[in-house]
């Protein structure tokens, strides 16, 4: 069964995944918005800097972060003059690398569906006096509603089940930085299959689930894909 | 500033599209831009609704300015006091139709008090059984009345309608049209009404503007509009005049009305019309003949003593004459060769016959 340690990596692996998603709504919806309407000519450049996660290794974002990140790096230096320290091997420094790492799967959902929502509602919202703000939240959100399920559902579990990254930036410290994914590869490493089971199955039966229970919201919605 | 209490002049670029319009319209009744597609009607409705910012720009409706690129005015969509009703309806998907109508009213609550004239729009458009619904439970017409009545629970200061009727079959439109003329008569909002259907030019206008390649070609009310020689309305198959008359008298015996116009009045059949009713009646060109003399042994009823005060021709074999009856105008369509058998020129006294008359409204 569950050790106490597992039980520690689970509950870290939780409270990582549920802040970076809850960051990853916060920044990727003003962005996705912004991608959504702009015709600026940096809008492919954002789009691709946005979809590197999905193609690059994660010890290479790993590595660039860390270093970024790391003492001598520009992050590094800015959080060091703000009294913060140096973010590799820490709660937040993951936290950080983990919304870079994930947000394509926020981004690119609610990017889909606003673009899907086209610009008549909002045009009809304006004649009947409500502002941009105002219509973002009366007719957008909920208009939106099936890419912010999509994409809350698809950032959760992609951190939860992120590995290199976490590794390179966040280390394997027990109750800081270790979560489920590293404490598996602990566990094989030890040769402690029995353990590795529980977790490994336990993720692989969550997130099968999950997505289960998302595409089947989904089918009655067909405008609205996960990916475009 | 010209005379007209909507002013609007527009410098739109959009590379292959340009809008280049410059109007007054009259600060009430239904005002209709008419044109082909790419005319640059719809550009134009747009923005008067501030819906696109042109680069130049006066937009003043009844002393307020919306508009003034001289000195960088602007004011946003949601702050201007208009209706606007879309092509498709363009409802709220994720609303039903109350929650629709609320919309807008909830916005404004602190100007409009408790929404006053919700429930005599609900009832003017005939929509109080449908509020529960949601918009993909309603037919094409029952959308845009819907969609008329979210615009005009706001009571705004003006009422932009983008080919309201276009998306819809020749059933729905009969149902929609009654209500847009109710409307303009039981709330007196001015309509700008965008169309490139001339049944609904002849039914609505009051006055007309007629667009082509993003300019506007001429501007007037709609009797001077279509007997205007050098403007195709006038020329067209289908060319009519439209006067506005009261119903004065019933002849029960021939089942005839009597309908009285500006100086002038016709025996009318089918009207099924009260006393003192407005009614609007097309007379086609086509159906106008003209002879010298009154003629005293005919079965046309209605010849009426009239002035020529213009001609033009087709260069195919016809001649457009334009006529004064009473203060009304007349448009009559005959062949080149009777034109000059009879010798007709400007200044002319005829009498005209005038074989059918078909009721607008």
């Amino acid at each position: 069964m569950l050790s106490p340690s597992d039980m520690a990596t689970l509950w870290l692996t939780f409270k990582v995944a549920s802040i970076s998603t809850l960051l990853m709504l916060l920044l990727g919806t003003p962005l996705a918005w912004w991608l959504a309407r702009t015709r600026s000519r940096w809008k492919g450049f954002c789009n691709a800097l946005v979809a590197m996660p999905l193609v690059l290794p994660p010890t290479v974002l790993g590595f660039y972060l860390l270093i970024l990140m790391g003492p001598n790096g520009v992050i590094g230096q800015l959080t060091g003059k703000l009294g913060l320290g140096t973010l590799p091997f820490t709660f937040s420094g993951l936290i950080v690398a983990s919304v870079l790492y994930s947000m394509p799967f926020v981004v690119q959902p609610l990017q889909a569906s606003f673009s899907a929502i086209g610009r008549q509602p909002l045009e009809a919202a304006a004649t009947l006096r409500a502002s941009p703000l105002d219509t973002f939240f009366s007719v957008v959100l909920p208009l939106a509603k099936p890419g912010f399920l999509t994409a809350t559902i698809l950032g959760f579990t992609h951190t939860v089940g992120e590995f290199g990254v976490v590794l390179m930036v966040g280390g394997n410290i027990p109750g800081v930085t270790r979560v489920v994914s590293v404490q598996i590869y602990n566990h094989v490493e030890a040769l402690e299959y029995p353990q590795a089971h529980w977790l490994a199955g336990g993720l692989l039966v969550f997130s099968f689930t999950v997505l289960l229970i998302l595409y089947s919201v989904l089918k009655t919605q067909p405008s609205s894909q996960p990916f475009k | 500033m010209t005379a007209g209490a909507i002013n609007a002049r527009f410098q739109l670029d959009y590379g292959s599209f340009k809008l280049e319009a410059d109007l007054s319209l009259p600060g009430s009744g239904i005002s209709v831009l008419f044109g082909d597609s790419g005319s640059g009607k719809t550009s134009l409705l747009r923005c008067m609704a501030g819906l696109e910012r042109p680069q130049r720009g006066f937009f003043g409706i009844n002393g307020n300015v919306w508009q003034d690129s001289d000195k960088n005015l602007f004011v946003p969509t949601h702050r201007r006091s208009l209706g606007y009703v879309f092509q498709d309806a363009n409802l709220f998907p994720h609303l039903n139709v109350s929650e629709n109508l609320q919309f807008g009213l909830k916005r404004l609550a602190k100007q409009l008090g408790n929404g006053a004239i919700l429930h005599p729009v609900i009832d003017l458009l005939g929509i109080a059984h449908l509020l529960e619904r949601m918009p993909d439970r309603l037919s094409g017409g029952e959308r845009q009345r819907v969609a008329i009545a979210r615009a005009l629970v706001l009571n705004p200061a003006i009422l932009l309608m983008d080919e309201p009727l276009a998306s819809l079959d020749l059933k729905r439109k009969q149902e929609v049209l009654p209500f847009l003329l109710k409307l303009q008569q039981e709330f007196n909002i001015p309509i700008v009404y965008v169309t490139h259907s001339r049944q609904e030019v002849m039914q609505l206008a009051d006055f007309l503007v007629v667009l082509e390649n993003g300019a506007v070609q001429a501007s007037g009310s709609l009797p001077d509009m279509l007997t205007r020689l050098d403007l195709p309305l006038a020329q067209d198959k289908e060319a009519a005049s439209v006067w506005q008359g009261k119903v004065t008298g019933y002849d029960n015996e021939f089942q005839l009305s009597n309908v009285e116009f500006n100086g002038v009045s016709l025996s009318l059949p089918n009207i099924e019309a009260a006393m003192d009713t407005r009614v609007r009646v097309q007379i086609h060109a086509r159906d106008v003949s003209l002879t010298l003399e009154e003629p005293n042994q005919t079965s046309i009823l209605n010849v009426l003593p009239a002035m020529i005060t213009g001609l033009a021709d087709d260069h195919s074999g016809h001649t457009f004459v334009r006529l004064a009856c009473g203060q009304e105008t007349l448009l009559a369509h005959i062949t080149r060769k009777s034109a000059q058998l009879l010798g007709l020129h400007k200044g002319k006294p005829v009498f005209a016959q005038i074989k059918g008359t078909s009721l607008l409204h």
